[in-house]
């Protein structure tokens, strides 16, 4: 039996990512470590990114404050708002939104970026000037990416239920201290240790991605064009598969 | 013969096979660079050119054959040892490869840093490297400058400048007049004449430009059908019969 072509293209990409990724364990441990460029890619991707993951948030919080309001007052249960949205947000709604933000402007930055330098011969360039270009460009923005990712969740996170705390006083009165001792008492390391812990493996399969469409970018810039089309695509696509796979070992440990 | 100058073989390329599927871009192909010596690779677009000289400095893994330059076979070298090697060896890339996000002092400052012998170098030091490389290219005004505020010629200078901060010994030159006008090439042509005086460096240019070839080569391999076809000077090679060659010049 024939395997279709664009299947074939999947497991062969598919298989060409994990050996990427395998190649980023094999070489991100060893001397000679960049942490100058370290430093510098974690400032890009993780403090340049705080504007927009921040307003994202705000508006989330506020906006599903506002949604969830009526259907609540349906039930009479408008006193568990500041709950109900604070677990929806700590949970899932606040990683997913930064991760999806994370993998348009970081994904698409790095595919571009990596593929730009690819066509015009500065990752052979550096090669010549001694430099390991993988460990130089794609380790240091990968371990970036793992680890500013979690970072900006939380910061996302706070921000989301400031705004969710507006969205609550819209239609609403809801004092400052009981709104925050609401939502404390709602939320619990269950709710918010495996949200995090699934963003490393967000910022993770951000890196990898850009950084693989990137370094494997052909064809001129039609192909850099491409790189940072399909880093976007790719990414939020492995983003809904990790949170999916998330949720299930979530679920199969009894932390829901 | 007792008087006979024995010229040092600075780059000895024996039986260098690379393919690409079905195409076969270098077949069994042989050259010499001797010290000080200006060699040009002349050659039509997709003949393998370029393909030569990445093979050369290690960017590319030939099939079969041999590269020795100081009497050392760089395919046989291990990571740090090819470093070293490369340390010795210029490379001007045909696009320039400047980095984009650099200064043009970064830009410079970047080989000497990352070369492993070198990074322990003093900034005072660093400084005097930078600013000597970009006076023999005449553009010490730019230093800070991002390479998107210079024009193509300055651009091929600026390569020119990071290729020679490390004192190659041996420079390798892809295209070196590629998109740029006549005069600007001219330039950067006589430059390139200048700098090998200057250092006695010796160089491989890649080329298909018959005015850099005319200016530049002491000597012309023509790469033809992924074998060295013809040699001789530039004279020789105007004056030939062959039809191959002819070509070139008509």
């Amino acid at each position: 039996m024939k395997i279709p072509n664009y299947l074939q293209r999947f497991f062969e990409e598919t298989g060409d990512i994990s050996r990427f990724a395998a190649r980023f364990f094999k070489e991100g441990f060893k001397p000679r470590y960049e942490f100058g460029e370290l430093v510098r890619q974690a400032f890009f991707i993780g403090y340049k990114s705080l504007p927009l993951v921040g307003i994202t948030a705000f508006i989330m919080g506020l906006v599903l404050t506002i949604q969830s309001r009526p259907t609540l007052v349906e039930f009479g249960a408008e006193s568990w708002l500041p709950r109900m949205v604070s677990v929806s947000l700590v949970r899932e709604i606040a990683p997913m939104i930064t991760a999806l933000i994370a993998a348009g402007k970081i994904g698409s930055s790095i595919g571009a970026e990596l593929g730009s330098m690819k066509v015009t011969e500065q990752i052979d360039a550096m090669e010549v000037s001694g430099t390991n270009p993988f460990k130089f460009l794609v380790v240091t923005r990968i371990l970036a990416a793992t680890l500013m990712l979690p970072i900006l969740s939380l910061w996302s996170n706070a921000i989301a239920l400031y705004g969710a705390y507006l969205g609550a006083n819209i239609k609403g009165i809801v004092s400052w201290s009981l709104y925050w001792s609401q939502v404390f008492q709602a939320i619990s390391y269950s709710d918010f240790i495996p949200s995090l812990i699934k963003t490393f493996f967000f910022g993770f399969a951000i890196g990898v991605i850009g950084c693989y469409k990137g370094y494997n970018s052909q064809k001129g810039t039609e192909g850099v064009g491409n790189s940072a089309n399909s880093a976007v695509v790719v990414s939020s696509l492995t983003i809904f598969l990790i949170d999916l796979i998330a949720v299930q070992i979530t679920d199969l440990l009894g932390l829901t | 013969m007792e008087n006979a100058v024995v010229r040092e073989a600075v780059l000895v390329i024996r039986d260098l096979c690379k393919s690409f599927g079905t195409n076969h871009v270098l077949n069994h192909f042989n050259l010499e660079l001797y010290k000080g010596e200006n060699l040009v690779v002349l050659g039509k677009s997709g003949s393998g050119k370029s393909v030569l000289i990445k093979c050369i400095i290690g960017l590319m893994k030939p099939e079969v054959g041999s590269i020795t330059i100081f009497g050392e076979d760089v395919l046989a070298l291990e990571h740090e040892d090819l470093d070293r090697l490369r340390m010795k060896i210029g490379f001007l890339f045909q696009s320039n490869a400047l980095y984009d996000s650099m200064t043009v002092r970064e830009n410079l400052v970047f080989p000497l840093r990352r070369h492993w012998l070198k990074k322990d170098m003093s900034r005072v030091k660093t400084d005097e490297l930078v600013l000597e490389a970009l006076h023999n290219v005449g553009l010490e005004h730019t230093v800070d400058m991002m390479p998107i505020e210079l024009s193509g010629g300055m651009r091929k200078r600026i390569a020119l400048a990071r290729t020679l901060i490390l004192k190659p010994e041996i420079i390798l030159y892809d295209e070196p007049t590629t998109g740029l006008d006549p005069i600007t090439g001219k330039e950067i042509i006589q430059l390139m004449i200048d700098i090998q005086k200057k250092y006695q460096t010796s160089s491989v240019i890649i080329s298909h430009d018959l005015l850099c070839v005319s200016m530049a080569a002491d000597r012309v391999v023509m790469l033809i059908d992924g074998v060295c076809y013809a040699t001789g000077t530039y004279a020789d090679l105007r004056k030939s019969i062959d039809p191959k060659v002819k070509l070139f010049f008509d």
